[in-house]
């Protein structure tokens, strides 16, 4: 998507209209008369289209960056775990786009999603906690609009890398997980869960954060992303980006920087 | 000063009357929220936030002042909706009139039709003048009598009285939306009108008040896949069996209802593609449409969208015929827009009672109008500087460029606050109603 960024008049930059966005959709919650939908579908665009922008010009900075032979380092330890095809960049991608997203963590589900074979093992071993479970990190998460928590493995990498892009405006639907189970009475109560208190939210969503031995705070932060906006959201990730699949390691790591800033508010 | 006006380039438009609090804190209730002249322009009805209905009725020409044509005064003022709790899903259900629309009328009294979010409500606005005197078992006072004092009959006569205007609910059509209802629209069978939310448009007859029909459904099975709403909907002037609805996405589609009992299935779709010389970050916001109305000959159809307004022909699906442009200027300061949420705004637009000149609100209290015929356009604004009785309207202008002329208003200098959602044409005479925040101004145009 083209942006016609001389037209902006301000120094928008894709990063803070993400976080314009979100406190938007968040608000909305809370204000009287009931969530508008009108509105917050037009805001789950302007998110889109921001996103779809950052991810694009990151991408492309992490390619200047970078030297080629650091690119192919990253490829070819992906080629050890499976000699078949390395860099295809087809991918998980290729799921027929008019398939609805389902909320889809891996597993059985992300087999409907997008499951075929011949996919490239790279995207699917992410899904298998067995191969790659030296790098998943898992992340427990609690939905603020459903009071889901869910366990994701390897916070948004999982998400991206199973679910098919479908052109979908996200609802407030549950957060998607290869685990989920509704939060108990004991665990916690949802009465005390109000939308409103978001302050609360998060702090319960911080406490339950576990990670392996080394949590990545970019993966969790990018959890929370996911958790604040719902499943809908892995619907709204570019088709185009899979190239990212590759360098994702090192796109997390440089994500790290915004996303900390969004789970600040 | 000429400015665009039924037909003719001389028209001037002076100030009439302003009605409403005019101190500057605006209790949140009295925000205007929907203006609706009735078909004779006689009455002129307001909703605003708090849920009441002023009804404002016309004077008759007075014989003394010929030139004069008659204000505008209080003529009912009820509370139509209250604010109500959606139990089941924890949910306030807000009080603000979104939409007014009059019956024609049949009798001596008046019929309106009001909504909120939720709900629907027919209103009968009657007059008073007369009352019963002489009940054989009551005193004057209403005590009763003992029966055993009655010893002659007589009947009751009519006599005069101070005028009373009674408006009661009539109808009440409730439970028929899960989402927000945007547009109501009477039939011209006028004994159906159509309710339309989010994603559900419902057909009522005017009686009937337990049941309706949906006959539209644009809800997608799986919610993530919702990708537009309907934003309004209106029957068309004429013929019973079509109307039109908008969408967020900008499109316009007008069904046929002896197609189908269901009209998912378009009979027409109006669409211009967009210029991807604009497109932006908010191209998905500015497209989306926030009015849509018929003119009055019912061979055009308007659509406002936010930066601009635009004219259909209904037999031209592919692109309007007259595009104008409201407020370029806030084209590169959409971002500060989406900040503030001014970009969410939905405008309403109107036509003149012969199709000649369109009118839209903009910022600034400023409001336009657009000849259609002779090609001119023109900005006033509706503020308590240019509130002297009779006074001209002076044309205003915004300065796009570096230089600023002496009277131009520079972009940067326009007040979001101060906006004008809301206008409403009397449908046989230069009369216009604009609504600012909590302000009704009527405006007239100068009779020689």
């Amino acid at each position: 998507m083209e942006v016609d960024r001389g037209a902006m008049e301000c120094a928008v930059d894709a990063q803070s209209l993400i976080s314009m966005s979100l406190m938007k959709i968040h608000s909305s919650r809370t204000q009287r008369g009931g969530i508008k939908l009108h509105k917050n579908l037009l805001v789950s665009y302007v998110l889109r289209n921001a996103r779809q922008l950052y991810i694009k010009e990151k991408y492309a900075e992490i390619y200047r960056m970078q030297q080629y032979e650091e690119v192919m380092a990253v490829c070819s330890g992906i080629q050890e775990l499976d000699p078949l095809e390395p860099l295809e960049p087809q991918g998980a991608e290729d799921a027929e786009p008019e398939q609805p997203v389902r909320a889809a963590g891996c597993g059985e589900e992300s087999r409907a999603a997008g499951g075929r074979e011949p996919e490239p093992p790279y995207y699917r071993s992410c899904c298998m906690e067995d191969q790659f479970s030296q790098n998943c990190n898992k992340t427990t998460v609690l939905d603020l609009d459903t009071h889901v928590v869910t366990t994701v493995e390897n916070g948004f990498l999982h998400q991206d890398c199973c679910c098919a892009a479908a052109a979908a405006a996200p609802q407030c639907a549950p957060g998607a997980a290869a685990r989920k189970r509704k939060v108990d009475s004991a665990g916690c109560s949802p009465d005390a869960e109000e939308p409103s208190d978001y302050t609360a939210g998060r702090k319960r969503l911080k406490r339950e954060e576990c990670s392996g031995a080394d949590c990545s705070p970019d993966a969790s932060n990018i959890s929370n992303l996911i958790s604040i906006f719902g499943s809908g959201f892995s619907g709204l990730l570019s088709r185009q980006a899979d190239l990212e699949q590759v360098c994702s390691k090192q796109a997390l790591a440089s994500l790290g920087a915004w996303t900390r800033a969004i789970v600040a508010f | 000063m000429a400015g665009p006006g039924g037909g003719s380039s001389d028209v001037q438009w002076c100030f009439s009357q302003v009605k409403g609090a005019m101190d500057d804190d605006v209790a949140e209730a009295d925000i205007i929220s929907t203006v609706e002249f009735n078909h004779t322009g006689e009455l002129l009805a307001t909703g605003d936030k708090g849920g009441r209905v002023v009804i404002f009725q016309q004077e008759p020409e007075s014989k003394n002042q010929p030139q004069c044509r008659g204000e505008y005064n209080v003529y009912s003022t009820f509370q139509s909706h209250e604010p109500e709790f959606d139990y089941l899903k924890s949910l306030e259900i807000e009080e603000k009139i979104n939409k007014i629309r009059w019956l024609p009328q049949k009798n001596a009294a008046q019929f309106l039709l009001s909504t909120n979010d939720k709900t629907i409500k027919l209103w009968k606005i009657s007059e008073r003048d007369k009352r019963p005197e002489g009940y054989n078992l009551k005193e004057e006072d209403g005590r009763y009598r003992d029966p055993n004092s009655v010893t002659t009959l007589r009947v009751p006569v009519l006599r005069p009285m101070d005028l009373m205007v009674e408006a009661s609910p009539r109808r009440v059509f409730a439970n028929a939306h899960t989402y927000h209802i945007n547009s109501i629209s009477v039939n011209s069978d006028h004994e159906t009108y159509l309710s339309a939310d989010d994603l559900r448009i419902n057909l009522w007859h005017l009686e009937i008040t337990d049941r309706s029909f949906n006959i539209v459904d644009i809800k997608p099975a799986n919610m993530e896949e919702l990708t537009e709403v309907i934003t309004a909907a209106e029957f068309h002037p004429d013929q019973c069996n079509t109307f039109v609805y908008s969408s967020s996405k900008g499109t316009i589609r007008l069904c046929d209802m002896r197609a189908s009992a269901l009209c998912d299935q378009h009979a027409k779709m109006f669409e211009e593609p967009e210029d991807p010389n604009n497109r932006s970050f908010f191209s998905e916001i500015i497209s989306s449409i926030s009015d849509v109305k018929f003119s009055h000959s019912g061979r055009y159809m308007m659509t406002r969208d936010y930066l601009s307004v635009k004219i259909w022909d209904l037999n031209m699906e592919t692109r309007p015929v007259e595009t104008y442009q409201v407020h370029e200027y806030l084209r590169s300061k959409l971002c500060s827009l989406y900040e503030n949420d001014c970009i969410f705004d939905k405008f309403e637009c109107c036509w003149n009672g012969n199709d000649s000149v369109v009118m839209t609100g903009s910022y600034n209290n400023f409001f336009r109008m657009f000849d259609r015929d002779y090609r001119q356009d023109v900005t006033f604004e509706a503020s308590r500087e240019n509130s002297k009785p009779r006074s001209v309207l002076k044309p205003r202008k915004i300065s796009t460029g570096g230089k600023r002329k002496k009277d131009e208003i520079s972009v940067d200098s326009l007040d979001f606050n101060k906006k004008i959602l809301h206008t409403a044409w009397h449908p046989l005479d230069n009369i216009i109603a604009v609504a600012t925040t909590n302000n009704l101004y009527i405006f007239q145009d100068k009779l020689n």
